[in-house]
């Protein structure tokens, strides 16, 4: 990605006590891009976006926003983020307006130009309609929308959202990502979530998070090739022996599924699928179901989050983690 | 921005019923202690002066009244907003935290300032038949606001403390209950440190007219160190030790 980087996080640890809650992670968000960010609940999410914000102090490590380190120069720094805690933070008191003026102010906007931001943030957060009404008498949706709101009225180069779907109705969820979406074209966002298919329809990049430590970084485009997985599930109505699919140039496990299913697991790049085929017509293994396998984000996500799990037998994490990804 | 931030923390004062009870149940018991202080006047003219015999003893009730009365207004400043987590939009936004500090404590100020304002004007209205000793009646408005500086403070300091307004309301009031009654260690011991800790000792001499650059330092440093202890207590939020 050729953008200016605007988020750089440089080996940043976190302890809570003797807890480490993030374990030197590094990564970086250049203009332009939507970086995904997933983990299983107690990961370290919220820790690292309260980092980066400000919010709390890293044990080690540097965060630079836009060039601004966080703790040298955090005016600068917290000046080019807007962020959306889990919780928004709202004053249920104020009305829509009162409280984006408010932030406006905050945000050091100057004076003359508070009303146009209120409303350009307004506009883009579809707030028109409840303006005048009191964020406390207002819908989880609305409210979350306020939050939104307050995170970009000062059109921050970073932008930084903690589970921004959470309790909206499908049609404001659509709304919200392709608010997202089109934040991504100007600014950097960070976007932390646990919905798969979120990530998969608003971000460039992933990285999933698990135990304080990073488990991957990948741009989407990387993670489809991925997801692709080297394997085949054909269904014959007299299948041949093992053997013989096994034989196949490239095949190296022909497993046994479910009502005579087969599923071919092949190297990549030496698909045998035409080779299956033309064996069949040839030999009479009468070809019924021919099916590309294919891992879904959510298997990946599984099978990160937990493999580390395993590996590492002193966590007894490994169920509920697995239930809280589900 | 320290601007901006009190005047948010006063208009959410005045959003809730509370302070404006406040405010009116302060005036009306005041107000009753002044017409009394004005009937005996009027029955027993005292020799010294109308300013002393009746403006003073609304100050002197103000000052017991308030001792009550500002837990309840500082308690909110920063344990609700911990409890409603809405304190990521000050930490996140380009303030320091002495400009939250500050601002939240001016807020409050100006609504206890409001306070003073609305008890002056009682004194001011005795302008109608007579005139006023103006010295003794701007040393006993500025003892007050001074005293209710070093209360804004620590009600503020409090609050950072908790979550619960609750809590910081009794702790505040208990601290500062605690520190009035330092005045009674006379008895006991004669002048000792704890009755100069004493928060009321350094607003009598206010009340008889003195400006007392002693007293004044007192108040001032009072709430200067609980001010930077609250922004000691808030950097240790982002430190999380």
């Amino acid at each position: 990605m050729s953008g200016t980087v605007l988020v750089d996080v440089q080996g940043v640890s976190r302890f809570y006590g003797d807890h480490c809650a993030v374990n030197d992670i590094s990564f970086s968000v250049s203009k332009g891009q939507v970086l995904g960010f997933l983990g299983p609940n107690g990961a370290g999410k919220t820790t690292t976006m309260n980092m980066l914000t400000g919010n709390l102090s890293p044990s080690a490590g540097a965060i630079r926003i836009d060039g601004h380190d966080i703790l040298d120069q955090p005016r600068a720094a917290k000046a080019a983020i807007g962020y959306l805690p889990e919780q928004p933070p709202l004053y249920r008191e104020l009305t829509v307006d009162e409280f984006l003026d408010y932030c406006a102010a905050l945000n050091r906007i100057p004076r003359e130009q508070r009303r146009a931001a209120r409303e350009a943030a307004k506009d883009k957060c579809g707030l028109g309609d409840v303006a005048t009404r009191l964020i406390g008498n207002l819908s989880k949706g609305y409210q979350q929308r306020v939050g939104i709101a307050q995170a970009i009225i000062h059109m921050p180069p970073v932008v930084i959202l903690d589970e921004p779907t959470v309790g909206l109705d499908p049609i404001q969820i659509r709304e919200i990502r392709s608010l997202i979406r089109e934040l991504g074209r100007e600014h950097g966002v960070i976007l932390s979530t646990h919905i798969l298919p979120e990530v998969q329809s608003t971000c460039d990049r992933v990285q999933i998070i698990n135990d304080g430590r990073l488990v991957l970084t990948d741009s989407i485009g990387g993670l489809e090739q991925q997801m692709k997985s080297a394997s085949i599930t054909v269904g014959f109505a007299s299948p041949p022996a093992h053997e013989a699919l096994e034989s196949l140039p490239g095949v190296t496990a022909a497993e046994p599924q479910r009502e005579g299913r087969i599923r071919i697991l092949y190297e990549p790049n030496r698909d045998p699928t035409d080779e299956i085929v033309r064996l069949s017509v040839e030999q009479g293994w009468k070809l019924r179901e021919l099916r590309p396998g294919r891992m879904s984000l959510e298997d990946i996500f599984v099978r990160l989050t937990t493999d580390e799990v395993v590996s590492d037998p002193e966590e007894i994490q490994t169920t509920e983690t697995k239930e809280s990804t589900a | 921005m320290i601007g901006t931030i009190a005047l948010r923390e006063l208009r959410s004062l005045f959003l809730s019923p509370l302070a404006w009870i406040i405010l009116g149940v302060i005036q009306a018991i005041l107000g009753f202690s002044f017409f009394s202080s004005v009937t005996q006047f009027l029955q027993h003219p005292d020799s010294r002066g109308v300013t002393a015999a009746v403006a003073v003893p609304v100050f002197g009730w103000a000052a017991v009244l308030l001792l009550f009365v500002s837990p309840l207004i500082t308690m909110r400043l920063v344990s609700e907003e911990r409890r409603n987590q809405t304190l990521a939009l000050l930490y996140s936004a380009p303030a320091s935290m002495v400009e939250i500090v500050l601002g939240k404590y001016l807020g409050v100020m100006a609504y206890l300032l409001l306070v003073v304002a609305m008890l002056v004007l009682m004194p001011l209205s005795l302008l109608f038949g007579g005139t006023l000793d103006w010295g003794l009646l701007l040393t006993s408005a500025l003892g007050l606001i001074l005293l209710l500086a070093s209360f804004a403070a620590i009600g503020l300091f409090m609050s950072t403390l908790t979550q619960s307004p609750t809590l910081a309301a009794v702790a505040s009031f208990g601290a500062l209950f605690l520190l009035w009654i330092f005045d009674a260690s006379v008895n006991l011991w004669g002048e000792n440190f704890l009755s100069y800790l004493s928060i009321i000792d350094h607003y009598l001499p206010f009340m008889q007219g003195l400006f007392n650059s002693e007293d004044t330092l007192y108040y001032l440093i009072f709430s200067a160190v609980f001010l930077i202890f609250s922004v000691r207590r808030l950097d240790a939020d982002r430190l999380g030790a």
